[in-house]
């Protein structure tokens, strides 16, 4: 991977807040990466140091091998798409999407032909002389993608740029911007709190709480081998129980379940003792006999294609799993008490 | 809740705007009166709007008015130019030391009583040995105008978010461009509301100029106080009624411009 933005110990402190607390990631070229985390969690800060909206009380932004953190924005060569779009009010669109162009000392026939290119790709070629204030939310989003991507920035930063349109041009604007992405070739750094737009997007996700990045990786690393409880937890649904770990070899826990039962699951560098593992509700399945867990049924949840069983264990840990919902398959009643098993790999032991 | 529901609120409405607006229609009405006497209408005339440029008092009515007028100008430009700097430090300025005092002391001469003012102003110009004259007045007016500059031009930059300004830096524009291809316009009209307001502070100011205009020296509102002072004439209320004609427009022109400025936000 070439690397385009490296990220190195960012810390941002407002007074006695401390928004980022040491943040790094190196991000690709080309690369649709993501930060994704609950509001507050730092994501919006990252991007203003990036953008150079906010100086870091710590750390470095390297852009292709050069430190930009000391540099004022306009020396940056990255452009953001703010979340409110901030499109000029005052001017047409189509003076909108040439300000960069001009603001680079491009000549007025030049940069309009260039900005005319812009509004072809984004479909708003129509609107060209029309004022921010006569577009729809979706058309001002379109708009303040094109202004961005005008300059031909190195990256592009986009805050929640979704957030305000509703569900149907939300879904159609992602397949759009991924699009985009990939036509111009360009380097995305998305902002989102909604996880499922960062799995169904992005290259890499990073996920971020509290000013600590949790964990990069590719929407299934994060889903399928979560490396602590929060990512775990945070994205999509998950049980976490508590288990003992025996003993580690070679990589390998021996991990006793609540239970009783024994399995192995892979453990990096983890001390025997406490711990907890997720396991994902549509990777447990019902078994006639000598499953690895033993629970009650208390609850049949009808979610349409699927049935959620909500079950508990003797120890009283709840723990919720997904079947198919066919017709030759049993529903176990309320109050049954079933053994569950669990697919390969499916228990994954968390660092915490 | 509906206010005019309250009992009396439609009378008590109905009494200020008797007394707020008996006055002035009567000079109004009364400026063209035919007669020599205030108080009883000979019919129609415009014989004291021509009094007022020809009559013998004419020479006075068209200094003080040149004064008035090139001072008005001035005080609100400067004013405007200061009260600008002020509200872009003030409302962009993040948080700095002795930002509050700072808003206090722009703001302070709307609060002072303004006969204070105009004691101390003079005072001062005697300490530094300032002849009064031309020159005080303009200063006094410069000064007492800011805050009245201020208020609209910080009002309107306040509605206008820090991201439109963002957004310019982040194409590349740097912090001049930003200013003025993007700031600028955008509290235009909080800036031209804020002259306009200056302006008809300025041209009507009394007492301030009173006191520090010097011997010889008139603005309108001196002039008119003057000739009050040997007896009311028709041609007082013709002088009266064309400033009353003056504010109306420029307070007319500032209403129109906020609104139409409302319309260029996104
Ligand atoms: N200007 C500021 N002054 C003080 N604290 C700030 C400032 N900006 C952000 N913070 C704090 O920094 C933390 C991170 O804020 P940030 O805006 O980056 O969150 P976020 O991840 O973008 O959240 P959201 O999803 O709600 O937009 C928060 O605790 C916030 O209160
Ligand atoms: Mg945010």
């Amino acid at each position: 991977m070439n690397v385009s933005v490296d990220i190195r110990q960012v810390v941002k402190r407002y007074g006695t807040v401390t928004a980022l607390h040491g943040v790094s990631m190196a991000i690709g070229e080309n690369e649709f990466f993501t930060l994704l985390g609950p509001s507050g969690c730092g994501k919006t800060t990252l991007l203003r140091c990036i953008a150079g909206f906010e100086d870091v009380s710590g750390g470095e932004i390297r852009l292709h091998g050069q430190n930009i953190a000391a540099l004022e924005p306009n020396h940056r060569p990255v452009n953001t798409v703010f979340q409110q779009y901030a499109l000029f009010p005052h001017m047409t669109v189509r003076d909108n999407v040439a300000f960069g162009l001009k603001m680079k000392g491009m000549g007025l026939a030049e940069r309009n032909a260039r900005a005319g290119k812009m509004l072809e790709m984004v479909h708003l070629s129509a609107f060209a002389d029309r004022l921010p204030a006569q577009l729809s939310g979706g058309q001002q989003q379109r708009v303040a993608l094109a202004r961005a991507l005008a300059p031909e920035p190195k990256v592009l930063l986009l805050d929640e740029p979704l957030s305000a349109l509703d569900l149907k041009l939300r879904q159609a604007m992602r397949v759009e911007l991924k699009q985009l992405q990939e036509t111009t070739g360009i380097t995305f750094i998305f902002v989102t709190h909604d996880q499922e737009e960062a799995l169904t997007m992005s290259d890499r996700i990073a996920v971020m709480s509290q000013g600590h990045v949790q964990q990069i990786g590719t929407a299934r690393d994060i889903y399928e081998a979560p490396v602590n409880r929060f990512v775990a937890d945070f994205i999509g649904e998950t049980n976490l129980l508590p288990v003992t770990v025996e003993s580690v070899a070679q990589g390998v826990a021996a991990v006793t379940l609540p239970g009783g039962h024994r399995i192995t699951c892979a453990a990096a560098g983890m001390a025997p003792g406490p711990h907890h593992v997720s396991i994902r509700p549509e990777r447990l399945s019902i078994v006639p006999t000598g499953g690895d867990l033993d629970v009650v049924v208390e609850r049949v949840v009808y979610l349409g294609s699927d049935l959620q069983l909500l079950t508990r264990l003797d120890s009283g840990a709840a723990l919720h799993l997904r079947m198919q919902n066919s017709a030759r398959g049993q529903v176990p009643a309320p109050g049954t008490r079933i053994g569950l098993q669990l697919e390969e790999g499916a228990a994954r032991l968390l660092a915490d | 809740m509906d206010l005019r529901r309250y009992p009396g609120f439609r009378a008590m409405t109905l009494l200020c705007l008797v007394i707020l607006y008996t006055p002035l229609i009567v000079i109004t009405v009364y400026s063209f009166n035919a007669s020599t006497s205030i108080t009883t209408w000979g019919g129609f005339s415009w014989r004291w709007y021509a009094d007022v440029f020809t009559g013998p008092e004419a020479p006075r009515f068209r200094a003080a008015a040149w004064n008035s007028l090139t001072i008005a100008l001035i005080a609100a430009t400067t004013a405007t130019l200061i009260a600008t700097a002020a509200a872009v430090a003030m409302v962009r300025g993040g948080r700095f030391r002795g930002k509050s005092a700072t808003f206090t002391l722009i703001n302070l001469p709307l609060m002072v009583p303004e006969i204070v003012i105009a004691v101390a102003t003079l005072i001062f110009f005697s300490m530094i040995g300032l002849t009064t004259g031309y020159l005080t007045i303009l200063i006094a007016h410069i000064t007492f105008c800011i805050p009245f500059a201020y208020l609209p031009i910080a009002a309107r930059l306040q509605g206008i978010e820090a991201t439109y300004e963002q957004a310019a830096r982040d194409l590349y524009a740097t912090r001049a461009q930003a200013f003025r291809l993007i700031l600028l316009p955008l509290m235009m009209p909080g800036v031209i509301s804020g002259y306009l307001l200056a302006f008809i502070i300025s041209l009507d100011d009394f007492i301030i100029t009173n006191f520090v205009k010097g011997a010889g020296m008139e603005t309108l509102p001196t002039a008119i106080f003057g000739s009050v002072k040997q007896g009311i004439k028709p041609n007082i209320m013709a002088i009266s009624t064309m400033m009353l004609a003056v504010s109306v427009l420029l307070v007319t022109l500032s209403y129109f411009v906020n609104r139409a400025g409302q319309k260029t936000r996104a």
